[in-house]
């Protein structure tokens, strides 16, 4: 039970913090929207070229979105102590470090999918494609935040620790990337989205469970 | 012999290729406290750290109960409470809201009156609901003290608890610590001021301003 409450305590105290703070969150929210409003308008009223590049352009906007928030994830805690508090915790660390994690996908990965169908429109989606679309963001973007915290416990402390991220997790997450828009571009073809979903899925398993181990490991390197 | 609670064997301490302390032992047991003293840079802060199991020592090991606590991480933290320098609060939120969410990370569950109550013993009632970021140094320190009331844990681990605290308050953290003390349980703190804990509970003082090379 108390391991339910404390991992309930940390996400829901990132959650409060967010709320006192708005500007933190709307600054990856309006990126994901202006960047992925801007793109049709820059290449012009070619609905076909459009349809084409719409799953990769969004889940490129996306990506990068959730990129924004990760250098904060646990560079905040760790300025004011509250991290060294939770290290001395006797519940253990993963369980706070997933409800950090939870607590970052609600704000930055959470939305994104949420917006999906709006931007979708503007690329002239077909309404069943933008569903597989909200669907692979949804499995998409947990594994973003999953993937993300082992690289910013990683780079916590160091100097350019924003720069350090970006290098360290973007090739983390080509993998997906590819399945991610892959299973859209797939669907309009005709061949179907079955196959990258599962493998989506599947990462998504795996990074649930091994990330929050990592990020702790990693977290304890960076306090000594 | 009986084994003392918090033992510390050789401890070694070494922060870039400086050694800061070398050859520590340290035997502290119920009732009695350990008062840390020595110049800015003398290692204070990371033989508290080391004691509390954050940083590892270079050399030694720390017991806790006759076993290393890196081995017993989840009861020893149960029953340790660590004050550092950092406030450790949030600064948009409240101190009732800050106390609720460490002490629930904490595994222990306290109600909204609990800690309305002990944010009232240490005078702080008008501010409850304030964020943090608008009160002073020392109100965020009697606010950070407010847990202790709350949480039983034996052994406490307080760096610079009067710091930033005025008379009235210093006295109050005092008759705190003392309370502590009979109650049996163990205290390591800093301070650049003398604490005065009482004739009752026996203190040592070690000073680790000699130890530099």
């Amino acid at each position: 039970m108390t391991l339910i409450s404390a991992y309930l305590a940390a996400l829901k105290r990132d959650l409060l913090l967010v709320i006192r703070r708005k500007t933190e969150v709307l600054t990856a929210l309006f990126f994901f929207v202006i960047v992925t409003t801007l793109l049709p308008l820059g290449i012009g009223p070619e609905p076909d070229l459009l349809r084409k590049i719409a799953p990769g352009a969004m889940w490129i906007a996306a990506l990068l979105a959730t990129l924004l928030g990760l250098q904060r994830l646990f560079a905040a805690d760790h300025a004011d102590g509250t991290l060294e508090q939770m290290v001395l915790s006797p519940e253990p660390l993963s369980i706070l470090v997933a409800g950090k994690i939870t607590a970052h996908w609600l704000v930055c990965g959470l939305p994104l999918v949420l917006l999906a169908p709006v931007i979708g429109l503007q690329f002239d989606l077909p309404g069943d494609a933008i569903g597989i679309l909200m669907l692979t963001l949804l499995i998409g973007t947990p594994l973003l935040s999953f993937i993300g915290a082992i690289g910013a416990a990683l780079t916590l402390g160091a100097r350019g620790s924003a720069l350090l991220v970006s290098l360290l997790v973007l090739p983390l997450y080509i993998p997906t990337l590819i399945f991610g828009a892959g299973a859209v571009e797939s669907y309009i073809a005709g061949l179907g989205a079955d196959g990258h979903l599962s493998l989506l899925g599947a990462l998504l398993i795996l990074a649930a469970t091994f990330s929050p181990w990592a990020t702790t490991a990693a977290l304890r390197i960076s306090l000594e | 012999m009986q084994q003392p609670a918090l033992h510390a064997r050789n401890l070694r301490c070494v922060r870039g290729n400086q050694t800061l302390f070398e050859n520590i032992d340290l035997r502290l047991d119920s009732g009695q406290w350990l008062y840390l003293q020595g110049e800015n840079g003398a290692g204070k802060t990371s033989l508290l750290r080391i004691l509390a199991g954050l940083t590892l020592p270079a050399d030694g090991e720390v017991l806790w109960q006759n076993t290393p606590i890196g081995k017993q991480r989840q009861q020893f933290h149960r029953d340790l409470l660590y004050i550092g320098h950092h406030a450790g609060l949030k600064e948009d939120l409240t101190l009732t809201e800050n106390l609720l969410a460490q002490l629930t990370i904490d595994g222990v569950h306290v109600s909204h009156t609990d800690v309305r109550e002990a944010l009232c013993r240490m005078g702080l009632a008008k501010r409850q609901h304030l964020p943090a970021r608008v009160l002073s140094a020392g109100q965020k320190r009697r606010g950070l003290l407010a847990r202790a009331l709350l949480r039983p844990a034996r052994l406490w681990i307080l760096d610079e608890p009067f710091n930033a605290l005025d008379v009235h308050a210093v006295a109050d953290v005092q008759e705190l610590l003392k309370t502590h003390l009979e109650n049996g349980g163990l205290l390591v703190l800093t301070s650049h001021q003398t604490p005065d804990l009482g004739q009752r509970a026996p203190g040592f003082i070690l000073n680790l301003s000699g130890q530099r090379s």
